[in-house]
């Protein structure tokens, strides 16, 4: 891989599971990335030719005016079928803003939340984790702020860690969304009027931090450092991989071309390949290549497209976005 | 955020300062039965049962400005006296080594083990001292009844939420340079090898299942690292082998002097502290109860320079990168006269004052290195 020109962030990057969200806007040759730093979310848009970048601060809020000193867990793009929002979440609450963080849709409180989100693109609806291991699940009008809360799922006792939706883009497989928690409980759904459990896989009390499904694949980033590729509905395990020395903070797949991407606190990123092999009933993974932040503990690492031609990377105490592209 | 932060924040905190003055006291050639009275009266004050209580209690972190005030209320609870520049350098180093070791702790429970290394120097500290003792076997107990049954999850929400409040504190410590522990840019070193954490496994292996054909198939990857088995699981009872050494007193701090300025300091602007009422209340519970560990107001202080002119280094050779800081702190009327009344009963000159402005003076030195 080579580097490339890294982007410089208004603040460093907060010590936080799944720590960077990347949206690619096609249309207007650009991509955006965000980054939490405390109660600030850091978001900066870059154009393709790699001349023109520009920064924006969101600030946690309480109710949809004070600005808030409350703590930011994850700042993430929903994308939807008809629009995109940027969801930010506190420890007040959740704030659902446009795509380019320009005004508020919406805003919701809950009590001591903690969350990721994800977003279930065929059903309209975007989710949400607590620290109690609820889910929250959202109908998402196609314009507009009439936000509604439709189900809670309660499955999960330890604090949800992070959600996945399938990623693929195919509607033929079954599971819809996947669930992790503290525990390492993983629970697999299919989204429809109502939510319906299909499968839940024990975690052996290992915490599991970032989550990934793709076509109706599992791949799980564990705080022993471990990666874990299960099939979704029925939860066999189809590889296990010692992959770092430190807790995983971060997990991304590459939806066209099978790519995984892993990032930890023992400072290095991993690129993986996976490859579907449905006669011998199995997936194989590959190394491909590892990557090493010197001193830094990796908190973020996606793909900044669908073929995993490039990825960013945050790590802890660091005001940069490193960038590599395939050479 | 994790509400069971404050204890080890605290302890540990209040542990590395322990070794430092030690270490400083002694190299000065301070007598030491005052070194012994200095060390005893800040353990006994930092483990008195209101304190403890106050901090056990499930709650979010307290501003910088809190946590500062706390620590130099506690470092003046005993017969020393620190001038300015003296606690400014005690309070980076203390900082700096937790932030170090939180930062590298193998698993986020081995925090833990880190606290009860910090105990165990503390205990050995007082082990002549039969009622302080006691204090400190107590709160042992407290901390496992308390903390041995948070899981994994949990002990690394925590650990994230004392990263966030030591976020982008990178000052240079000289012995940390010298033993390559730190780079020059103010980061500490992350290995690519040693032991790993106790339950994980050496990098490097890939296993899949063929499932139609019954077998296993295992590759290796090279991991980028000299990495080698796990450590064993250290003691989380009053006593044992801990296994992790970070929190020990290493001998560090025997020629430790940060630069005289922070070379990479913190982007902070201190926006109106909308919690500072609720602060303010918990702060003068806490200190109210500290006061009430100093019955004898006549004694006579102990003024200390704990680094002396002639140990500053030089960083010459260093490639620094600069960045200068805006602070600004909200001035709030309310919470400087509040801070007044409680903070900074005595003054450098080492008497106990009771005129108002010296207070204000007090705290004044304070508020001024937020600006």
């Amino acid at each position: 891989m080579n580097g490339e020109k890294s982007i410089q962030i208004k603040s460093s990057a907060s010590a936080l599971y799944n720590n960077l969200s990347v949206l690619r806007i096609a249309p207007r040759c650009l991509t955006y990335f965000t980054v939490v730093h405390a109660n600030v979310v850091n978001m900066v848009s870059a154009s393709w030719d790699g001349l023109n970048f520009s920064h924006r601060q969101l600030q946690s809020k309480e109710g949809n005016i004070a600005a808030s000193s409350s703590l930011i867990m994850q700042a993430s793009w929903c994308v939807l079928p008809s629009r995109e929002l940027l969801v930010l979440t506190s420890q007040k609450g959740i704030q659902m803003y446009e795509s380019d963080g320009s005004i508020m849709v919406y805003w919701h409180a809950l009590d001591n939340p903690e969350t990721p989100t994800v977003t279930l693109p065929k059903t309209q609806t975007f989710i949400e984790r607590i620290s109690s291991g609820s889910v929250l699940v959202f109908d998402i009008p196609s314009k507009g702020s009439n936000v509604m809360l439709s189900e809670v799922l309660e499955e999960h006792r330890d604090a949800v860690t992070d959600m996945a939706s399938e990623c693929s883009g195919s509607l033929e497989y079954m599971a819809d969304l996947v669930t992790a928690d503290d525990s390492g409980l993983l629970c697999v759904w299919k989204s429809g009027e109502d939510f319906q459990l299909l499968h839940k896989i024990p975690g052996f009390d290992v915490s599991c931090s970032s989550v990934k499904l793709w076509k109706g694949t599992v791949a799980a980033g564990y705080g022993t450092g471990q990666i874990r590729i299960y099939e979704a509905v029925t939860g066999i395990v189809h590889a296990e991989v010692n992959a770092h020395a430190r807790w995983i903070y971060s997990l991304d797949i590459a939806p066209f071309s099978g790519l995984l991407l892993s990032g930890a606190e023992d400072s290095l990123v991993r690129v993986w390949h996976l490859t579907m092999n449905p006669d011998a009933n199995s997936v194989e993974v590959e190394h491909l290549y590892s990557e090493c932040i010197t001193d830094t503990q990796i908190c973020g690492a996606k793909f900044c497209d669908g073929d995993g031609y490039a990825f960013a990377v945050t790590g802890y105490d660091l005001s940069e976005i490193i960038r590599y592209t395939q050479a | 955020m994790s509400m069971r932060t404050l204890p080890l924040l605290f302890i540990n905190l209040g542990g590395e300062m322990l070794y430092i003055l030690d270490q400083r006291l002694q190299a000065q050639n301070v007598p030491t039965e005052k070194t012994s009275k200095v060390m005893n009266d800040i353990i006994c004050t930092l483990f008195s049962k209101p304190f403890m209580e106050e901090l056990f209690k499930p709650q979010d972190m307290y501003s910088k400005r809190t946590q500062r005030a706390v620590l130099i209320r506690l470092a003046h609870s005993s017969i020393m006296r620190l001038n300015q520049a003296s606690m400014d350098k005690l309070y980076d180093l203390m900082t700096m080594a937790f932030k170090y070791q939180v930062l590298l702790c193998p698993r986020p429970r081995d925090l833990l083990l880190v606290t009860f290394n910090h105990m165990d120097a503390i205990r050995a500290f007082v082990s002549d001292t039969p009622a302080i003792l006691n204090q400190v076997e107590e709160t042992y107990q407290q901390l496992i009844k308390v903390y041995t049954p948070l899981s994994d999850g949990e002990f690394q929400l925590l650990r994230q939420t004392l990263l966030m409040c030591f976020q982008d504190l990178q000052i240079r410590v000289s012995a940390f340079l010298k033993d390559k522990v730190q780079t020059c840019s103010g980061r500490f070193v992350l290995p690519l090898g040693g032991p790993v954490p106790c339950g994980s496994e050496v990098p490097g292996l890939i296993r899949y299942w063929e499932a139609c054909r019954g077998q296993e198939v295992c590759h290796l990857f090279p991991s980028g690292g000299a990495y080698c088995g796990a450590l064993p699981e250290g003691s989380f009872h009053m006593s044992g082998d801990r296994v992790i050494t970070l929190g020990t007193n290493i001998s560090v701090y025997s020629a430790a002097v940060p630069p005289s300025k922070p070379i990479l300091a913190l982007q902070m602007s201190i926006a109106p502290n909308l919690l500072a009422k609720e602060e303010l209340t918990l702060l003068s519970h806490l200190l109210g109860s500290l006061e009430n560990q100093d019955p004898d107001k006549t004694r006579t202080f102990y003024r200390v320079n704990l680094f002396t002119v002639d140990m500053e280094e030089e960083y010459g050779n260093c490639e620094l990168s600069f960045q200068v800081l805006n602070i600004q702190a909200a001035k709030d009327q309310q919470a400087e006269e509040e801070l007044a009344r409680i903070v900074g009963e005595f003054t450098e000159k080492g008497e106990p004052s009771s005129s108002p402005r010296s207070k204000g003076d007090d705290l004044l030195t304070l508020m001024d290195e937020l600006q």
